[in-house]
């Protein structure tokens, strides 16, 4: 049984924070993308079912980045509560990103505003077109700067320690640490990937319940194209970090692939178990493929768990998220390569039942793909809070109230999950697109809606 | 000057910029819950929602700016504020949560819903009340600071009189500030029923708002007597604040200059906030932190003031073209866009 002192409880309690938290994130990066292409293919082939495309949208994504928001400040002041010792150290390496994140969220919400009241306040529809780009900046900013801070937790870098004492101090090497450009291309391309994979879901379910099918057919063509093109780009960006984690954190890959004796020429373990002498079974083994993974080299040599001391190896289960995550995303980048492929070839029918139905999966699987990648990657850390400088447990609170607060979050997240899905239920079902459509056209001429 | 210097004094103009528009905000919540129980809401609530709806999550982001600028500037401040207030933060989080969610929810979602109503109405007066608490815990005496870690002693906090009437300030003023802006953004839009129900609202705070104010002065002088002294360096400061006060009373009295008024409300509060922050100095927290000790090293002050500037570059102009296209737009506040 794990003991639940205040540190285990600030774990818990900042783990359920970012859990919630990045399903409102993840879209508040990624949709506006979406939005943004809608409407201005909208615009150039004068087709109104994309603009209303663009407003639907738009409008969902409100209430998904009003709790974003809230869920966003939650994590940004647990930080400071939970890990006092972690910030008071740390703050004085990297608080720049920290800081500049404000601002890249200050300036999405400005245009957000804007964008969100004057759809039909314009003479040239281009012109609020343009608004949605300052959104787009600010939100895959905002992903940029929160995860350069991640990216530093695991490859600390911009500063010298002597004598416990921190000094040349560098931010801008903090902040473009090793882990970052990987990481970065990561969760961005995943975020836009998982977006616009739920918008796919969305419409393959209107198109299932035979509602809106003219409308629900032009929105799947382009969410599940987009879906194809980004998750391509992030199954890249994995590659990439594979080969990031071989290189500079060789612990977390090790762990991740239960890869133990350092060796050339290793083999990639696929799914499995561990009986309780550490031994693999009802695995799939890919002879050398790891070495490959890590260094694109059959051959080359990679860092098995022997070579890290054992008080710091992180725990072994997250094998399963780690494969969980590929498997997910390599199912994604099938269903949409495969829609798509039936969209060109005439004879072919993609709006058939098992075709929607598969699609109606990949928006929730790549929510949970992200979650398994966050676990494997903040789990895959321990015991570190910052590689090499801070464990876990000297970050934490000595405070003796962290439990009650794990429960009044709790609370917080169900009351704010429920509602949410009230809400986004309550706008969409008494609302089809194809009577909004009809209600839009006799509105014009009169300013449209607010 | 050093960064501590600059460093502090950006993060309390940002305090006072939140100060002002989160009081708007948050009064403006609580009186359309007010005038929604009393059947009034017909005067005024679409006035209130048409000021609201653009600019809720800008109020939230000032107070982020705060304190992550808080812990960039000082990181010492997390290691004692983080400890201390993880209970009054976590509400504070939990009701700021509530109330922006549950906005949202009620504005686009499902309209004059009364529970979301009455949560708008309740957590606009509760946030201010739990977050003047970090700024009584400042004062020192409320914290047991040993090896083992910072401890906040709740009994002490809960009944000292200089922390209720920071909390009974916070309340009256936040409830004068929204109910002045009002009236003034009554009288842009030309909404004759509304300023005369608003006015008489500002007119009625103003009194508990003098009134809470002399009580924290007298409050201190028992809890803090060294900052107390402090203060009346600064007479002339909390002077022009009082003059200010009287100047925008007797404007918004005699029913003219509602814009100049609310200016003068602007500079009462502007000055009051920083007589009490400069006459603080160099403590940020009495009497563990101070601004010099607990600054950030020079190459992350450097850092932080170069990212505020250009940051600022990029936000001044947006922020004027969203109070062009909504706030000061004539149309707009008419209701005729």
């Amino acid at each position: 049984m794990i003991e639940l002192d205040s540190v285990m409880l600030s774990r818990m309690l900042t783990a359920m924070t970012l859990i919630f938290h990045i399903i409102f994130a993840t879209v508040g990066v990624g949709v506006p993308v979406m939005i943004s292409i809608a409407e201005l293919i909208g615009i150039r082939k004068k087709d109104k079912y994309y603009s209303l495309m663009a407003k639907r949208w738009a409008r969902g994504f409100t209430i998904i980045v009003a709790v974003g928001v809230v869920t966003g400040t939650a994590i940004g002041l647990q930080l400071s509560l939970l890990w006092p010792s972690f910030m008071q150290l740390a703050g004085k390496v990297i608080a720049l990103p920290l800081f500049m994140e404000t601002f890249a969220f200050f300036f999405e919400a400005i245009f957000l505003g804007a964008y969100l009241y004057t759809w039909d306040r314009f003479k040239n529809p281009m012109t609020h077109w343009w608004l949605s780009i300052p959104i787009i900046i600010g939100g895959t900013l905002s992903a940029f700067f929160i995860t350069t801070v991640n990216a530093f937790m695991n490859t600390p870098a911009g500063f010298d320690v002597e004598d416990g004492v921190i000094n040349a101090i560098n931010p801008l090497a903090a902040m473009f640490n090793p882990a970052t450009p990987t990481k970065v291309f990561h969760v961005v391309s995943s975020a836009y990937m998982t977006s616009a994979a739920i918008l796919a879901t969305i419409a393959a379910v209107t198109y299932l319940v035979k509602r809106d099918q003219e409308y629900a057919k032009r929105a799947l063509k382009l969410t599940v194209t987009a879906t194809l093109v980004f998750s391509i780009s992030t199954a890249v960006a994995g590659d990439l970090s594979a080969k990031f984690l071989a290189e500079h954190q060789p612990e977390k890959l090790a762990a991740g692939e239960w890869h133990f004796e350092t060796e050339e020429g290793a083999d990639l373990v696929l799914f499995g178990t561990l009986n309780d002498d550490n031994e693999i079974t009802g695995e799939i083994r890919l002879p050398k493929a790891l070495s490959f993974l890590a260094y694109g080299n059959f051959d080359a040599e990679v860092t098995g768990l022997d070579k890290i001391p054992d008080d710091e190896e992180p725990p072994l289960f997250i094998h399963y998220f780690f494969d969980l995550m590929v498997s997910i995303g390599m199912f994604v980048l099938l269903i949409s390569g495969l829609y798509v492929l039936m969209t060109y070839v005439k004879k072919w029918n993609p709006h058939n039942k098992l075709m929607l139905w598969a699609l109606t999966t990949i928006g929730p699987l790549s929510m949970l793909a992200i979650e398994f990648g966050w676990v494997y990657a903040e789990i895959g850390r321990q015991p570190w809070i910052m590689r090499g400088f801070m464990k876990v447990a000297e970050g934490a609170t000595t405070s003796p109230n962290v439990g009650a607060m794990f429960l009044l979050f709790f609370l917080l997240y169900f009351v704010l999950g429920i509602g949410t899905l009230v809400v986004l239920r309550k706008m969409f079902k008494d609302h089809p697109a194809e009577v909004e459509l009809e209600h839009l056209y006799t509105e014009v001429g009169k300013g449209g809606e607010r | 000057m050093g960064y501590e210097y600059i460093g502090i004094t950006v993060l309390w103009v940002f305090l006072y910029g939140y100060l002002i528009v989160a009081s708007v905000d948050f009064g403006a919540g609580f009186f359309a819950y007010y005038a929604r129980r009393t059947n009034k809401d017909h005067i005024m609530n679409k006035l209130i929602s048409r000021y609201l709806s653009p600019v809720w999550e800008v109020t939230n982001v000032f107070f982020v700016f705060f304190f992550v600028g808080l812990v960039g500037f000082f990181p010492d401040m997390a290691y004692y504020f983080g400890q201390a207030l993880l209970i009054p933060g976590s509400i504070a989080i939990v009701l700021l949560a509530i109330r922006g969610s549950f906005y949202a929810f009620e504005s686009y979602g499902s309209k004059n819903n009364s529970v979301f109503m009455f949560l708008y109405g309740a957590t606009g007066l509760l946030i201010p009340a739990s977050l003047s608490t970090a700024l009584t815990i400042s004062e020192g005496g409320f914290l047991n600071v040993t090896e083992d870690g910072v401890r906040l002693q709740i009994t002490e906090l809960l009944l000292s009189p200089y922390s209720w009437s920071v909390v009974l300030l916070a309340i009256v003023s936040v409830l004068y500030i929204s109910s002045m802006f009002l009236s003034y953004y009554a009288h842009r839009a030309g909404d004759k029923d509304a300023l005369s129900l608003l006015r008489r609202y500002a007119l009625f705070w103003s009194i508990p708002t003098i009134i809470a104010s002399m009580t924290v002065f007298i409050a201190m002088s028992q809890h803090n007597p060294e900052h107390f002294d402090r203060l009346f360096d600064y007479w002339w400061v909390f002077g022009l604040s009082v003059l200010f006060y009287l100047v925008a009373v007797f404007l918004v009295y005699s029913e003219k200059l509602y814009g100049f008024a609310f200016i003068a409300v602007m500079l009462q509060f502007l000055f009051a906030f920083f007589g009490y922050g400069v006459s603080k100095l160099p403590y940020l927290l009495y009497p563990h932190v101070t601004i010099s000790e607990s600054v950030t090293p020079d190459a992350m002050g450097l850092a932080l003031v170069v990212a505020f500037i250009g940051g600022l570059l990029l936000l001044i102009p947006s922020l004027v073209m969203l109070m062009r296209m909504f706030l000061f737009d004539a149309d707009y506040i008419k209701g005729n866009k």
